[in-house]
């Protein structure tokens, strides 16, 4: 997956959230900063002037027991950093965790599963996968995106640094979060909580979109199928998509997969009504190519072991004509 | 005091034949034999735990690198955390505390020596157990494999629906029966350390280490229940038709959480309290003056013990708890950073106006200091709940646990082990080889774990198998694995240390650092029987008092 928007690094917020975090590390970092250099300052000073020497050989130095007051200026001291340190973290977890969801808010819902991200919009009709795309915040005007996260099977977890912390995503227990990020691009982050064996490949790209460019992605992503002119590739002959679909709806892919406008309507794997719309496949491990579509119909261990779909077992016509199909789904 | 014994060449009795050697040691009961026991346990899974750390290392040098496939590198992380946990130290820490407390409080051996020996050998089939599933355990795809879950085992992973096979019964069972042996030591300690001092040591005249050691043992079995609990739930889901965690049934995936947290941040201070005490007795020597504020340090680890009961749910930050809770947690933790502090402040007051001798031993307890504090300083980060949604798992997370686990744990057990070694052996480690270790480590440990922290707050998340290129993680991740292959050869360095002293060592006599508690008051090895005469003390520093009759300890105190 490419970024279009630099390191995805908690230091470059790009959200209110994220910001807010920013400003509270920094001054976490400034007290922890200063107390490491006093400290790490006097053991040094300590290790030079009290080292031993060949004069003092022989002498043993004051036995010094211990001191009330310096014992009680380093407990006091260090009880009073902890109630600033308190008191700026209480206030960002409210403000961050109890923010009220304004009317105009964007609706998405996050479903994690072994090893994908499924997305719904609810009020916009849609179905997608691995990719979320979500309209720009005008600070002016915010229109923030609010997600509910659930998960399927086990625990996951959402982070995409530049947009804010991570919240994970645990079956039986719904959690929510929010961004309102201020600029259009591609934000990159992938699954943070080990969820089995291809954990390391449940990546997840954000697309910001302009206020213009989101309205045509809901458009395009609102159509099912059927409305829309199929799109042949050049080498391409509208039978042999037929002969793909056919070879879709009659063999197990129409079990985990759906495609608006046909015959499969199965939940567990990604819909796949407008997979060619994501520059990815299986959740950012390959680029959306022919040659990697291909070869991750024929055999996924190749690409992602141990991801759960299986080698379809598909002849090498068959094989073709599923792909020239899918390639159509956009 | 006891005096060396001289052994006469012509009188030399006959050599035993080594299986009888070999029975004494495996029904030993003796608290020396049985802390030995334990340290050598530790350090051959020091060793396979370090192997399977640096295949992890290898695998993480270069994005898409195929060294290990995504299922063995998963079981290799399971199994490094669990092992280095579980099965190096805990049992290198109970093996010095073992070996230490009943002579540093005048006693013959610990309260219940059999006991003794079973929580050994409980703990030792754990360990059996636990890599018998590398072999026995069998997945849905064929033969052999070890458990694969992480070492926290979440729930619903850890359930059949996602961990079919018996691996993970594995991990529940040998963790079980270890546990077992964890609470065995833990109730040894305390009744040791309550019930046999010798005349006149009242507690407040007990080493710090003994202190520790109770303190650590208290903890323990405070803290391995919940964890026991939690693992017979796991079983009952698997196997009985439970749905304790089976979210699919209304079960919750948060409550092993709890329950495993509730175990888990507990246990880390149970693997650095006694860390705590190794420093607390070496730095005094080795700065030539008694410990700075003995009562505050033994209030400052109390705190520590209690309040760290408090703070489990930091590592929970990110799960979705409310403003409230996640409040809560954030102010216990930082709270348990002041008495942590306090203790470093102590060991600064003892260095402080003293004459700091840079021996081996002593250079690792000042490593440990900078690098604990620096732990504690990425821990304080992490408190601050918006921040760890953030760092939280993340590499960032791992540098911290590394810092403390290696940087100040591991740092801590090797100044214990040159510090000690003449009192078991009789013999000094190598001074040379010693401090090659310690600056190959110390380079090492920080190549790894500082640059480590930095692919963390750029995005890369823990236990991944491999990465993509052009995230910022490339070259970093690189030099973390070089850092890894120079605290390998670090460690090479120091077991050969160990070997090669203890044949060539110099003779190091009953008390070869003029230190000043009762240890070093007996042989060079201890007799069997520790003390020939049960002593009676009068100060927290009975060797002081007998080698400076002018100002001892006890007109003070």
């Amino acid at each position: 997956m490419v970024s279009s928007t630099g390191l995805s690094n908690i230091f470059a917020p790009e959200t209110t959230p994220a910001q807010w975090i920013v400003d509270l590390s920094v001054f976490v970092l400034s007290i922890t900063g200063i107390i490491f250099v006093v400290v790490a300052g006097l053991l040094v000073y300590a290790l030079w002037k009290f080292r031993a020497t060949r004069e003092d050989a022989n002498r043993e130095p004051a036995q010094v027991y211990g001191s009330t007051q310096i014992e009680l200026a380093w407990t006091v001291i260090p009880i009073l950093i902890v109630v600033v340190l308190f008191l700026a973290t209480a206030r960002v977890i409210h403000a961050v965790q109890d923010a009220t969801k304004p009317p105009n808010a964007l609706d998405v819902t996050v479903i994690g599963h072994q090893f994908w991200w499924e997305f719904r919009y609810p009020t916009l009709g849609i179905v997608t996968a691995n990719e979320l795309h979500i309209p720009v915040s005008d600070p002016a005007h915010p229109r923030p995106t609010f997600l509910k996260l659930l998960s399927a099977d086990t625990d996951h977890s959402f982070w995409i640094p530049q947009l804010g912390g991570k919240t994970d995503l645990i079956p039986n227990h719904p959690n929510t979060m929010w961004m309102d990020p201020r600029r259009a691009g591609v934000f990159l982050g992938q699954c943070a909580q080990y969820c089995g064996t291809q954990h390391g490949k449940m990546l997840l790209s954000v697309s910001v979109d302009s206020t213009e460019d989101f309205d045509a992605w809901v458009r395009a992503q609102q159509q099912h199928g059927g409305e829309t002119e199929v799109r042949l590739k050049p080498d391409t002959t509208y039978e042999s998509v037929l002969a793909g679909k056919r070879v879709f709806e009659t063999t197990a892919c129409i079990n985990c997969h759906a495609i608006g406008g046909s015959v499969a309507n199965g939940r567990y794997g990604p819909d796949l009504t407008h997979f060619m719309s994501r520059k990815t496949l299986a959740s950012g491990a390959v680029a959306n190519t022919t040659t990697n579509l291909r070869l991750w119909i024929e055999n996924p261990e190749a690409i992602k072991p141990g991801s759960l779909m299986p080698a379809m077992k598909l002849n090498d016509a068959d094989l073709d004509a599923v792909v020239r199909y899918m390639e159509t789904l956009r | 005091m006891s005096s060396d014994v001289m052994a006469i060449p012509s009188l030399r009795p006959a050599r035993q034949p080594w299986v009888e050697a070999a029975h004494e040691w495996i029904t030993t009961v003796d608290h020396k034999r049985i802390g030995l026991l334990y340290i050598f346990y530790g350090l051959l899974f020091l060793v396979i735990a370090g192997v399977e750390a640096l295949v992890i290392r290898i695998q993480l040098m270069f994005p898409h690198n195929d060294f290990v496939s995504p299922q063995v590198f998963n079981r290799l992380f399971t199994m490094h955390g669990t092992t280095m946990i579980f099965f190096v130290a805990m049992p290198v820490l109970f093996g010095f505390v073992n070996y230490l407390v009943p002579l540093m409080i005048g006693a013959r051996d610990m309260a219940f020596p059999r006991l003794n020996a079973f929580s050994f050998w409980l703990t030792a089939l754990g360990g059996a157990l636990l890599y018998f599933s590398f072999i026995g355990g069998s997945g849905l795809y064929g033969a052999g494999n070890a458990p694969d879950f992480g070492w926290w085992a979440y729930a619903p992973l850890a359930l059949k629906a996602f961990s079919p096979g018996h691996s993970s019964d594995y991990w529940t069972i040998s963790l079980l029966v270890s546990g077992f042996g964890s609470i065995g030591t833990a109730v040894n300690v305390i009744a040791t350390v309550l019930c046999m001092r010798c005349p006149g040591m009242h507690l407040g005249r007990m080493p710090l280490l003994a202190w520790l050691a109770l303190t650590m043992a208290v903890l323990l079995i405070l803290a391995v229940a919940p964890l026991s609990a939690a693992q017979l739930m796991l079983m009952v889901d698997r196997y009985l038709g439970g749905h304790f965690f089976d979210t699919q049934a209304g079960g919750s995936a948060t409550l092993w959480m709890h329950f495993f947290w509730i175990f888990g941040h507990p246990e880390v201070y149970v693997l650095v309290i006694p860390c705590f005490a190794f420093v607390s007795e070496i730095v005094p020597v080795f700065s030539r003056k008694p410990i700075f504020g003995y009562p505050v340090m033994v209030a400052a680890t109390v705190c520590i013990a209690f309040v760290s009961m408090s703070v489990w749910a930091h590592h929970m930050f990110t799960i979705g708890m409310n403003s409230y809770a996640n409040g809560f947690f954030a102010i216990t933790t930082m709270a348990v950073g002041v008495p942590t502090g306090i203790k470093i402040f102590n060991w600064l007051g003892t260095m402080w106006g003293g004459r700091i001798v840079l021996k081996t031993p002593m250079l690792f307890c000042i490593a440990f200091l900078f690098q604990f504090l620096i732990a504690g300083l990425t821990g304080i980060m992490m408190s601050s709940a918006p921040f760890d949604w953030q760092l939280s798992l993340s590499y960032f997370v791992v540098a911290h646990f590394h810092y403390v686990i290696v940087g100040g744990i591991l740092f801590a057990i090797f100044g214990a082990f040159h510090y000690w070694y003449p009192k078991v052996t009789g013999r000094l480690m190598s001074e040379t080889l010693g401090k090659w270790h310690f600056w190959l480590f110390v380079i090492g440990f920080h190549v790894t774990f500082d640059l480590m922290h930095i692919p963390g707050m750029l995005g890369m998340p823990r236990r991944i198998y491999t990465y993509d290129p052009g995230r910022g993680w490339d070259t970093l991740n690189l030099l973390v694995s070089l850092g890894a292959f120079i605290q390998a050869v670090a460690v090479l360095i120091f077991v050969w240390n160990l070997v090669f002293s203890y044949w060539k060592g110099k003779r190091a006599g009953n008390d070869p650092w003029d230190a000043w508690t009762l240890e070093w008051s007996v042989s060079s090895p201890p007799p069997a029987y520790n003390f020939a005469t049960i002593p009676t003390v009068a100060s927290r520093r009975p060797l002081w008092d007998l080698k400076h009759p002018e100002d001892p300890d006890c007109r003070y105190e």
